[in-house]
């Protein structure tokens, strides 16, 4: 983006707290429900708890026009590459908020069939436990991202030093050259 | 369907939307307000003290072997002699658990002999690493007031510590009907015995749960009752005040 390099003063500053603000109090969120957490995610929706209180109303089913991606539920071994491609193909900035355990750690399902952690997928800014957390529960861990968005640097991409705390550079996934079965070539 | 009528339901279509500004709010205002949470709600654990202080795990690990999440785990150690944690041979000498699988079903507490593990209603809390979820010992054990430790990202409110779960399995704890009503708890530091949770043989008297629930127990108990089924109504709700069938907006 070419604003790594940018050297604050007092206008960036105003600038960059507005933005944070703007981001935190527009966040959209992704539609993303894969279980019974949904069912608290869409009462979290509703009247009664109301997310337009904090500007997140919309649940798009389009990855294009969301900011977090709600990971509400287990998620099974062939929806991972799903799960991965929806998050690639959001904009950035964005965030994800593992609600529940199953999304967090796989919870009771240690298996085979489900993800022991979406954060083994991509990177979880924060995570809301309960089986299932209530409404509150995830308007709680919205209010954490908020504030997360907040306090973090605009330029900073979100693949730093989140989710299990694992950071992958090109250089470990570079696959090793491929060991030829034929005989040696003639030096 | 003539002009002037589809001009006139344009209006009556409106009057609908126009009148519910004027209704009562339903919206919990969550980050100020909670929810009042229902008796047997299963929140964040504590480990329980007795009175004098002393601790009441006795690192029997029966909570972590009964575990569905295998969440739980707990190492015990001899008590020291000279200065003993907890009445018993051994106590916790390790408790951890992994709040990113705990399900809160409650079989710990159930399974727990001393009633050293319970839960609060605390159920407003969400981490930002992963480390933060596992909670030692240090963070479960209540403190010298018998209050659970609230920790930054909790949002703990008044009346969130009090009742813990497990209290009403004091009455009557293995279905023993001469027990009834009697608190077989041993006390908790700083809150003392509670009196045994009512209505364990008489539904009349359960009926002094959370408001919502009420209502919703109420609203299921007419509705059994439209479609004639008098006697499968839930328990507890025989002498609810039944509503007049509401007529407006049913006219022709």
């Amino acid at each position: 983006m070419g604003l790594e390099n940018l050297q604050h003063n007092f206008l960036t500053g105003t600038l960059e707290g507005m933005v944070k603000w703007a981001r935190a109090s527009s966040s959209w969120a992704a539609n993303f429900g894969l279980a019974c957490c949904a069912i608290e995610m869409m009462a979290a929706g509703a009247a009664n708890f109301d997310l337009a209180r904090f500007g997140m109303e919309v649940f798009r089913a389009s990855p294009r026009q969301a900011d977090v991606m709600i990971v509400a539920g287990r998620v099974s071994q062939k929806m991972a590459p799903v799960l991965r491609q929806v998050y690639d193909q959001m904009m950035e900035p964005k965030w994800v908020i593992s609600m529940g355990v199953c999304a967090s750690t796989g919870g009771m399902f240690n298996n085979y069939a489900i993800v022991q952690g979406v954060d083994q997928i991509v990177p979880v800014d924060v995570y809301a436990p309960g089986c299932p957390p209530g409404p509150e529960t995830l308007i709680h861990s919205i209010l954490t991202l908020h504030q997360k968005i907040r306090l973090g640097e605009i330029t900073r991409r979100t693949a730093d030093g989140t989710g299990a705390g694992i950071h992958l550079d090109a250089a470990t996934l570079r696959r090793p050259a491929r060991v030829s079965l034929s005989a040696p070539a003639a030096s | 369907m003539s002009g002037v009528d589809g001009f006139f339901n344009f209006f009556k279509g409106f009057f609908v939307t126009g009148k519910l500004p004027f209704k009562p709010k339903v919206t919990v205002q969550y980050p100020e307000v909670k929810r009042p949470k229902p008796e047997r709600f299963h929140g964040r654990h504590v480990l329980n003290r007795y009175e004098d202080g002393m601790e009441k795990c006795i690192g029997c690990e029966l909570c972590a072997g009964v575990c569905p999440a295998r969440c739980i785990y707990v190492r015990g150690a001899d008590n020291p002699p000279d200065a003993p944690v907890s009445p018993g041979e051994r106590y916790g000498f390790v408790y951890e658990i992994n709040f990113l699988r705990c399900i809160h079903c409650d079989m710990c507490v159930e399974a727990c002999p001393t009633e050293a593990i319970t839960e609060s209603k605390m159920f407003e809390w969400s981490f930002v690493s992963r480390q933060d979820a596992i909670y030692t010992k240090a963070e479960l054990v209540v403190d010298d007031e018998g209050n659970p430790r609230q920790l930054p990202w909790e949002d703990w409110k008044p009346g969130d510590e009090r009742n813990t779960s497990a209290w009403m399995r004091a009455t009557s704890p293995a279905g023993v009907a001469a027990k009834e009503g009697q608190p077989l708890w041993s006390g908790e530091l700083g809150y003392g015995v509670r009196p045994a949770q009512a209505g364990q043989s008489d539904p009349a008297a359960a009926d002094h749960a959370a408001p919502f629930d009420k209502a919703v127990r109420e609203l299921a108990g007419n509705a059994l009752r439209g479609i004639g089924v008098e006697g499968s109504a839930p328990r507890g709700i025989e002498n609810a005040p039944q509503k007049p069938k509401h007529q407006k907006g049913n006219k022709k």
